[in-house]
């Protein structure tokens, strides 16, 4: 697979190695088209305007919350909403659903892993409620133990919140079995699936969770734009935390009623032009398939995973055999940033530092790491730069 | 935006070897600064007498650039009067985000004027200055300070 020519950026950086897909991913031709389209030709408002251009830009937003639900294979679009972003979408989860629902007692369940978008809303929650929130320990290969993680559900968890893949180890979770062991439990099943939207497929209705939230920028998509998947079980219960124009029903005096989802929870003009972007991107990873892009990535993956084992100034952090394309990593010697400043000389572009989850360092008991994760514009000749350049960075350093 | 003036040999001995690397006890005055960006993270212990810095540690995490900036900083600070390690702290933070001109600034510097460089790089600015905003804490007379650069 070949598909560096399809994005611009390449053409602007000819020489640029981009292994940081995990953080942000760039976009196809198609999207910023797309994006570029809609604003020249088809913009307006949505779901007020009596004139046309209106109505093209409502239509086109509807067809992209029809777009997502099909790519997730929700059942209905009503349980697609669009938010700003992952971190907006586990918040909306957080304060508009289990704010609510909370008891004295009860019990959040994440692991020591997450990210901080699932970690610090339900950190806040508890200490809001005063109630007990549970980290989940995970293996020292960085490893999901599913034994070590049914002891942390009891029948005072409330909620379950875990990522699909994790965005420092690559360490992929075993969210079937966790929705099951969820749903036998009684307890709302949140999944993180930042890391995961644009490497695999997802199906909501075999999986079956109360809710699943991915951004759009880390699947070719533009930022700003995120979805909060919300089941039928809980997003008649959800409440909006965001009030003004779109999500009513009728404003009075004395009160105001609010519409029905998905809408109850799209205050004010949402992402319009970012949603139709999304749509585009789905139409992008949808015209390659996900099955061919995971082969792929799990190619560079093997290749990265192999070159850098063989090095031993060079450790691996995470490894965990279910894996998938979000490696990280520490150069005998170097920090980090350094690292990071010497492989941007040589136009490598790697993420660096904690990761947003410093639960995740202090487990590991590292201050920070060098991280390289993949798209479908990555080759392995990608991996091979990266190689020379830590050689050269360990040259810098006198190594 | 010369790599090798970045990484002197100057700056990576100070990294391996860094200077009164180590944690005071009875500290009159310590800050903690972090990034919390990128989390470089250090203590900072000064027993100052008669307005004079008369010992300086630091302990800590970070970068080479924020460890030898560090290491550098206590060897230079060390004996100088506190209105006098002011100047030089002010100095530093200029030099930063500005041209070095002034022939006392430079004078003033000493050797930390190879960190100009970092200049060129000015997502690593922040490394560079950490020590010196948590000394700027640290001297504002009060125990217990926690600084950040964001």
């Amino acid at each position: 697979m070949n598909r560096r020519s399809d994005f611009p950026i390449f053409h602007a950086h000819p020489d640029l190695v981009y292994l940081d897909s995990g953080a942000t991913t760039h976009k196809p031709r198609g999207v910023i088209d797309a994006i570029s389209h809609c604003y020249s030709s088809s913009y307006g408002t949505v779901h007020r305007g009596i004139y046309d251009l209106s109505v093209q830009s409502t239509n086109q937003y509807n067809q992209a919350r029809e777009a997502v639900k099909r790519y997730m294979n929700a059942s209905s679009s009503r349980n697609i909403l669009f938010t700003r972003g992952t971190t907006d979408s586990i918040n909306l989860a957080a304060f508009g659903y289990l704010d609510h629902r909370l008891e004295t007692g009860d019990e959040i369940l994440i692991t020591e892993v997450e990210h901080h978008a699932n970690f610090v809303p339900w950190q806040q929650l508890a200490k809001r409620h005063n109630i007990d929130l549970k980290f989940a320990p995970i293996d020292d290969d960085g490893s999901f133990n599913m034994n070590v993680f049914k002891e942390y559900v009891t029948p005072k968890t409330k909620m379950i919140a875990v990522t699909h893949i994790s965005n420092v180890l690559g360490t992929i979770f075993p969210v079937q079995e966790i929705a099951t062991l969820a749903k036998e439990n009684g307890s709302v099943l949140l999944i993180d699936g930042a890391q995961a939207i644009a490497h695999q497929a997802v199906d909501m209705q075999a999986l079956a969770p109360d809710f699943y939230c991915f951004s759009g920028h880390k699947m070719y998509g533009p930022s700003g734009i995120g979805i909060c998947y919300a089941s039928d079980a809980v997003i008649d219960e959800m409440q909006p935390i965001s009030f003004g124009g779109d999500m009513i029903e009728t404003v009075k005096k004395e009160g105001t009623t609010f519409t029905q989802p998905p809408l109850k929870f799209e205050a004010g003009t949402p992402p319009i032009v970012e949603a139709i972007g999304l749509h585009a991107a789905i139409d992008y990873v949808s015209s390659i398939g996900l099955s061919d892009i995971q082969a792929h990535e799990d190619a560079l993956t093997h290749h990265a995973l192999s070159e850098l084992s063989g090095i031993d100034w060079v450790s691996v952090l995470g490894k965990a055999k279910h894996r998938s394309s979000t490696i990280s990593f520490n150069v005998d010697g170097i920090h980090p940033h350094d690292l990071g400043t010497i492989l941007d000389s040589d136009n490598i572009a790697v993420r660096v530092g904690h990761h947003c989850a410093q639960p995740t360092m202090t487990r590991f008991n590292v201050p920070a790491t060098a991280r390289v994760s993949f798209g479908v514009y990555n080759q392995h000749s990608d991996i091979d730069r990266l190689v020379q350049s830590l050689y050269h960075a360990r040259e810098v350093f006198g190594l | 935006m010369s790599l090798k003036k970045l990484y002197q040999q100057v700056l990576l001995d100070h990294n391996k070897n860094p200077r009164n690397f180590h944690v005071i006890d009875h500290a009159t005055h310590y800050a903690h600064g972090v990034n919390p960006l990128c989390g470089d993270d250090y203590h900072l212990f000064i027993t100052i007498e008669n307005n004079r810095i008369v010992n300086i540690g630091f302990h800590g995490n970070g970068c080479a650039i924020s460890k030898s900036v560090s290491s550098m900083m206590t060897e230079h600070v060390m004996n100088k009067s506190v209105t006098e390690v002011i100047q030089i702290k002010d100095q530093f933070i200029d030099l930063m985000t500005n041209e070095l001109t002034d022939e006392s600034a430079t004078h003033l510097l000493g050797h930390l004027t190879l960190f100009e460089t970092v200049k060129d790089f000015p997502i690593r600015v922040k490394c560079a200055t950490l020590i010196w905003r948590a000394l700027e804490a640290a001297l504002s007379n009060e125990l217990s300070k926690k600084v950040s650069t964001e």
